[in-house]
């Protein structure tokens, strides 16, 4: 799953390979991530999706060290490739410092004085609540001057004050603002004041755990749109944890879907969207209402998210799973590479190439006519290009079934109807004409 | 199956005027709650001067940023606080004062919280949860009590009830916990749900179940529904007619659909420039920055004068009118006022607003389009990276 599965505007960054966390020790031990391969590419945006209790946040403090007890990274690598971006080396050139480590460094393997020198200078953490992550009592510009004080040996006062005071402004908050002390700041500049100190000494990646979930939706643009502009001019990469989906399509190069602890389907943003592979994904996609079009019922996912202390045997999704079949039931699938989607990857055994895969999971994404061309030529912002037309989302049967239940059949009957309906204000003709009727649920 | 059965139906079906003609279970007019703030007789606006009726058998949607005064609206509604001017109505009357009027609006109106984790009381199981309410509020022979805990639960899809029953809120998932507050409510047999952010604090797969459920309640049982959220795309799922909010006011209502595809208000048209949607087709520039004003000193005139790209000086000076800019649909703004006061600047250009946003298949409000000025298109400046910012972006502490 490395290598080729992050499009994006450099090499690989940061790779993860069998990456397993448990939970405490022994037969009681929970295991909440199992087996993540995942690959950050400089200067790239991955999004990671998952509701709670998927592990997402796990996956992440695990990949930077910063999981505590009683979390245990028992297997893996994160691999960090060195010579980094243009990021790290201007920083490395402006600072007359020689770059720490080049080379790659698994991070897993390193010691503390190797993770102390990378921490902030390549490596940067946004956590979710600004509120409890800035320290109450000491002014902002201290705890600003405080990263460069500890990393910038050669700086003086007078510059680190400059620094942070271009800093703040940089994320759009005036210099004045020094002096405050966090709870005098709204949300949203406490949570831009955690950007700009992500951001002090320019790492080459930053990882941002659900940075805008606590705040209003005006706010979460707006830090979105600063990010996207601080991204674009500074080049880091950014693997961005949330639980929203339907906001890293927008934001994301390319998504990683986790659940019970695995990495379900990867893929480039616009690909996901539009040609999700993996049952769960398209559920979770279905479980989004759209802004635009006629209103149609949709049924999310049946029952609840699974619990890690009792995983189900197999596939983790298949109590939940409208295709659920036997072998689901007893053996996790590998990651396989649905055909002709390129650069994607989806742990589903659907996909394993000895099965009939269901119309709605076998829409052809928009990146494989032109493997690519989408992913590659695509910035952030941009994200989200393609149809305007109709809504993303289609009915089920409509069977809602609790915890432990499960629906029947594939909830899929209203899916052909559609189709026609939709496919009178698609606005992709390729793929129109390609699969007329898979078109309908995905336009 | 608690999917809404007839949701189809809901769309384009000539709304505003169902709406008018219903007459409003619940109704709220002139509202106004203050609450005390610091020593110097400072208050806050969390309410103010806000009309809205909810019409019987509908769910009706109001929609805010935190502080905008949609969870102290419902309050207001359930009588848990009391309003410090202005009539709340029950069927046309005025709520009778005192524990015995309350007691009375309850039977009637009930919420439904917006964390299911806190609001069920850990050491007691659901059959206490649901049996409370019941005996509080009259039920029948005790014999018929087991029945109706059944019937309670079977209403909010826990089946089977008896594996339910003897649970304790920590061995319940988040939705199951939610169902539970809700079947809690509707033990009293109220008219009326008021959903204060039912879904937020729930896992995105499981959020439709519930919002479905509540679907289904106003489908097949024709209840009264107030859903509040940040959410403005569940709202325009969920419901029939859409109230935004904005600093204690109300700012646009309408048919549901026509707030989502159509918004007048400069501020719904920001709340829905700034919303998540995958289908977006260029980056989002939004038209403004910062956040909902000081309550404890709200800005004269109206409330989003501040933010507004399209503002006048009226709009620092009075607070606008509600005007009425397509059947059904109210936008408090002067740029919709059909009389502005001497001296307020014209209207902006008016030209047809070409968005993709637009339904293909609601004809009905083709004309309206037309006439009005499309404000998402007017050209307005925006700060630059690097400038400060802060007269938009207010400091929270005072």
């Amino acid at each position: 799953m490395t290598g080729q599965d992050a499009p994006g505007r450099g090499g690989p960054l940061i790779e993860v390979r069998g990456l397993r966390v448990d939970y405490g020790l022994g037969p009681d031990a929970v295991n909440a991530v199992i087996d993540a391969d995942l690959t950050l590419a400089a200067g790239a945006v991955l999004g990671l999706a998952g509701e709670s209790g998927s592990g997402k946040s796990t996956l992440a403090y695990a990949m930077t060290r910063l999981l505590r007890a009683p979390g245990i990274i028992t297997g893996g690598q994160v691999l960090l490739h060195g010579g980094a971006g243009p990021a790290g080396e201007e920083n490395a050139a402006a600072a007359g410092e020689p770059t720490p480590l080049a080379g790659t460094v698994d991070l897993l393997a390193a010691d503390e004085g190797q993770l102390r020198e990378l921490r902030w200078s390549r490596i940067a953490v946004v956590m979710q609540s600004a509120m409890h992550a800035l320290n109450p009592v000491v002014t902002i510009g201290a705890q600003l001057t405080d990263v460069l004080q500890a990393h910038k040996l050669k700086m003086d006062r007078t510059d680190r004050r400059a620094r942070a005071a271009s800093l703040l402004e940089m994320v759009g908050i005036s210099a004045d603002n020094l002096r405050r002390y966090p709870h005098q700041l709204s949300g949203g500049m406490r949570q831009r004041v955690m950007i700009a100190m992500a951001l002090a000494l320019e790492p080459a990646v930053v990882i941002m755990d659900e940075p805008t979930t606590a705040l209003d939706v005006v706010t979460q643009r707006e830090i979105l749109t600063e990010l996207a502009a601080l991204q674009r001019d500074l080049s880091f990469a950014v693997l961005f944890i949330t639980h929203d989906l339907s906001l890293l399509v927008e934001l994301a190069d390319s998504i990683a879907v986790m659940y019970a602890g695995r990495l379900l389907e990867q893929a480039a943003a616009a690909d996901l969207y539009r040609a999700p592979r993996h049952p769960y994904t398209l559920g979770l996609l279905r479980s989004f209402p759209p802004l635009h079009g006629a209103r149609k019922p949709l049924t999310g996912i049946p029952g609840s998210p699974a619990d890690l202390r009792t995983p189900p045997p197999g596939c983790p999704f298949h109590p939940r799973c409208g295709y659920a079949m036997d072998v689901c039931r007893t053996e996790m699938p590998a990651a396989f590479r649905p055909g002709r989607g390129g650069g994607r990857s989806a742990a589903c055994w659907l996909h394993d190439g000895t099965h009939e895969v269901p119309a709605e999971l076998a829409v052809p994404g928009p990146g494989s006519r032109s493997p690519g061309a989408v992913t590659g030529a695509r910035t952030w912002a941009e994200a989200g290009t393609g149809t305007k037309a109709g809504t993303a989302t289609e009915a089920g049967t409509g069977t809602e079934a609790m915890a432990g239940a499960k629906p029947a059949a594939p909830p899929e009957p209203a899916a052909a109807a559609a189709a026609a309906r939709v496919l009178a204000a698609a606005a992709q003709p390729g793929e129109a004409a390609a699969a007329p009727d898979a078109t309908g649920t995905r336009p | 199956m608690m999917a809404p059965a007839g949701h189809g139906s809901l769309d384009g079906a000539g709304a505003a005027s169902v709406v008018a003609s219903r007459p409003a279970l619940l109704e709220a007019r002139e509202v106004t709650k203050y609450f005390p703030a610091g020593r110097r007789g400072a208050v806050v606006h969390a309410v103010d001067g806000v009309s809205l009726a909810l019409p019987a058998g509908r769910i009706t949607a109001i929609v805010g940023e935190s502080g905008s005064g949609k969870s102290t609206l419902a309050r207001l509604f359930a009588r848990l606080l009391q309003p410090t001017s202005g009539q709340l109505l029950l069927d046309g009357q005025a709520a009778p004062a005192g524990r015995g009027g309350r007691r009375r609006n309850a039977q009637q109106v009930q919420m439904v919280l917006q964390d299911p984790f806190a609001s069920l009381n850990p050491v007691h199981d659901v059959r206490y949860h649901l049996t409370r309410p019941l005996k509080v509020h009259g039920a029948g022979p005790a014999a018929s009590l087991d029945e109706s805990l059944a019937a309670l639960l079977e209403r909010v899809a826990l089946t089977p009830p008896e594996r339910f029953l003897g649970k304790y809120p920590h061995e319940l998932s988040g939705g199951q916990r939610q169902r539970v507050a809700i079947a809690r409510a509707l033990a009293v047999r109220p008219r009326v749900l008021l959903a204060d952010e039912p879904v937020s604090m729930l896992d995105v797969s499981i959020r439709l179940g519930i919002l479905n459920l509540l679907a289904g309640l106003r489908e097949n049982e024709g209840m009264t529904i107030l859903y509040i959220t940040h959410d403005i795309a569940s709202a325009r799922y969920l419901a029939d007619e859409i109230a935004v909010m904005y600093a204690g006011r109300l700012v646009e209502s309408a048919p549901a659909i026509s707030v989502t595809d159509r918004p007048a208000h400069p501020y719904t048209q920001l709340l829905l420039s700034a919303a998540p949607d995958p289908d977006r087709p260029e980056p989002v520039e939004l038209s403004d920055r910062g956040s909902v004003p000081s309550l404890l000193t709200p800005p004269p005139g109206c409330r989003f004068h501040p933010r507004c790209p399209h503002a006048m000086e009226v709009c620092s000076q009075l607070p606008p009118p509600p005007a009425e800019v397509a059947p059904g649909h109210v936008s408090a703004c002067w740029l919709h006022a059909p009389e502005r006061p001497a001296g307020a600047a014209a209207p902006p250009e008016r030209r047809p607003d070409g968005s993709p946003t637009q339904l293909a298949d609601d004809p009905s409000h083709q004309q309206g389009r037309q006439t009005r000025p499309a404000l998402r298109h007017l050209p307005f400046s925006r700060p630059r990276h690097g400038q400060s910012k802060e007269a938009g972006d207010e400091p929270a502490g005072h």
